[in-house]
């Protein structure tokens, strides 16, 4: 049989972030996939060099829109680090709180693409609906809806009202009742569970292998979870379970999601009904940071989400090196496409949960020969 | 406006719209995504999700623009049939927003292609989106208010 070569991208319909892959099929079966990337790198971490300490944390939090509070938690907890300063325990519990609904929203919306993926637009275009309450409440807590920058060096922007706080826990009613449902339809859906099982299975010693992380390392009966292992912001306080299948297919990926997805109510509701007194406004905000290094690290939706930060003292930071979650998930999973058919791939692709703007990070221009070169990541991560 | 006319009228009542994601940082495209849904529902106004840029009458670009994501954009375009209108979404596909001097970024959309609307916003909310559409579509001959009569 000929081998065809299939490019996915970068502007697809079923991918929504420029990213190409370029499938190899033979008939139908898929025998190799490669990565393209490049089409989202906007220089961040040397962007980062550049900028004071303030300004990094509007930097970092336009690393990826989804997930900009969780990249913003870790870089200024980071920085707190560096500059010696610890928020107060109300703030820690009001960032706490936009990152667990940013979780719920980011796991909504990838179910919701994952609908349409399958041709389910009717459970696409609903839970797109009711993901629309998250973003109420993400609105209502920082005042936006998507970039919610509450986070400055020492505590937060805004605090929580009681106002506010009747009105969260009203919606979060709603919104944990429509994701039981989702739950339900994931669970039972005759559709959704062709589609999805047995589709790119990764084993529990591949998954540590390949070093995938969040919830693509959990679907496959890994237990771990930065949140637990190693507490940051309010996360030591609050009791809560942390998710895991052991099916390790991407129907498996997208349950871990959902029941995430649900324990994140409960988070929530916690951080609002327990939210302890005092002040969440810092009075003072500190600008120069002493010299030294620090690793960051926070569950985002995605997975364990790394910042190293170096400082030689001063208004800038010297090195900010971001290690991302869809950068492990996607580069490292090529092999599970293999043996799949084509109409599969861009289910197991979502199954990861890409974040492409997330991870952007090297691409290599050779200016000097007059060529541009584009060095793939995968090469570069060997050393190439 | 280029395009306007005959065949720019054709499209007023539905232009099918196409999303390019070239090099931003997923918030405006979550919400161009929210605001193609039915909470917001632009199908009102005949707005519809073209996934092809060959079935697609407005572009809307989202993001940086990196000087790879700038090249496909350009072939998008090029391959779009005319009438074509293009809609700059947020802060960095007008002037580059925060990644204004990064290296690899062009940072403006109208360097590489002509740009009808620009809807600011880091990222702009769905409605402001929708309001841009609709604007495209007062300037193409009156929408609503021409059917209203």
């Amino acid at each position: 049989m000929v081998i065809v070569e299939i490019p996915i991208g970068p502007q697809h319909p079923a991918l929504h972030e420029p990213i190409m892959l370029k499938v190899k099929t033979d008939g139908e079966e898929v025998v190799e996939v490669a990565v393209t990337t490049g089409y989202n790198h906007r220089g961040i971490e040397k962007l980062l060099e550049k900028n004071s300490w303030i300004r990094g944390m509007y930097i970092a939090g336009r690393v990826c829109g989804i997930c900009n509070a969780v990249h913003t938690q870790t870089y200024v907890q980071g920085v707190e680090k560096l500059m010696g300063v610890e928020p107060t325990p109300r703030a820690n519990y009001i960032r706490t709180m936009v990152m667990e609904l940013e979780r719920i929203h980011s796991h909504m919306l990838i179910c919701a693409v994952m609908a349409e993926i399958v041709g389910f637009d009717t459970l696409f275009m609903l839970m797109m609906r009711d993901r629309e309450r998250v973003m109420y409440l993400k609105e209502l807590i920082t005042g936006s809806r998507v970039h919610a920058d509450i986070h400055v060096l020492g505590g937060v922007k805004r605090d929580v009202d009681e106002v506010r706080r009747a009105r969260i826990l009203d919606e979060l009613r709603k919104i944990e009742e429509r994701l039981k449902y989702y739950k339900k339809v994931y669970e039972s859906d005759y559709t959704l569970i062709r589609r999805l099982s047995e589709v790119g299975r990764i084993s529990k010693s591949d998954a540590i292998r390949l070093s995938v992380v969040g919830p693509t390392l959990r679907a496959s009966g890994v237990k771990s979870d930065v949140r637990f292992d190693d507490p940051y912001a309010a996360y030591s306080e609050i009791p809560f379970n942390v998710e895991y299948r052991d099916e390790g297919d991407s129907w498996a990926r997208m349950m871990v999601r959902l029941d995430e997805a649900l324990e994140s109510v409960n988070i929530v509701r916690y951080t609002v009904e327990k939210l302890p007194q005092g002040p969440a406004v810092p009075k003072t905000i500190p600008r120069a940071a002493k010299p030294g290094e620090v690793i960051s690290r926070v569950e985002a939706p995605r997975g364990e989400l790394l910042y190293h930060i170096v400082s030689t003292g001063g208004s800038n930071p010297y090195r900010v090196k971001i290690r991302t979650p869809s950068f492990l998930n996607i580069l490292n999973t090529e092999s599970t496409y293999l043996g799949h058919r084509l109409a599969d791939v861009p289910v197991i692709f979502a199954s990861y949960d890409p974040c492409i703007s997330c991870t952007e990070r090297v691409v290599v221009v050779d200016e000097k020969s007059g060529r541009k070169a584009y060095v793939s990541l995968k090469e570069l991560a060997r050393g190439g | 406006m280029r395009g306007a006319g005959m065949g720019a009228k054709a499209i007023r009542y539905s232009p099918w719209v196409m999303h390019f994601n070239a090099g931003a940082c997923n918030g405006c495209d979550i919400e161009v995504l929210a605001a193609l849904t039915p909470f917001f529902d632009p199908e009102r106004l005949g707005v519809k999700l073209a996934p092809n840029p060959r079935h697609a009458d407005v572009i809307i670009v989202t993001g940086a623009l990196n000087k790879k994501a700038a090249e496909r954009l350009r072939r998008l375009y090029d391959q779009t049939p005319s009438p074509k209108f293009v809609i700059a979404c947020g802060a960095c596909a007008i002037s580059g927003g925060v990644f204004t001097d990064s290296y690899p970024v062009i940072s403006r959309a109208d360097k590489v292609v002509p740009v009808d609307v620009y809807v600011p916003g880091c990222p702009p909310r769905p409605e402001a989106i929708i309001y841009g559409i609709k604007k495209l579509l007062d300037k193409l001959g009156g929408h609503l208010e021409s059917s209203a009569r």
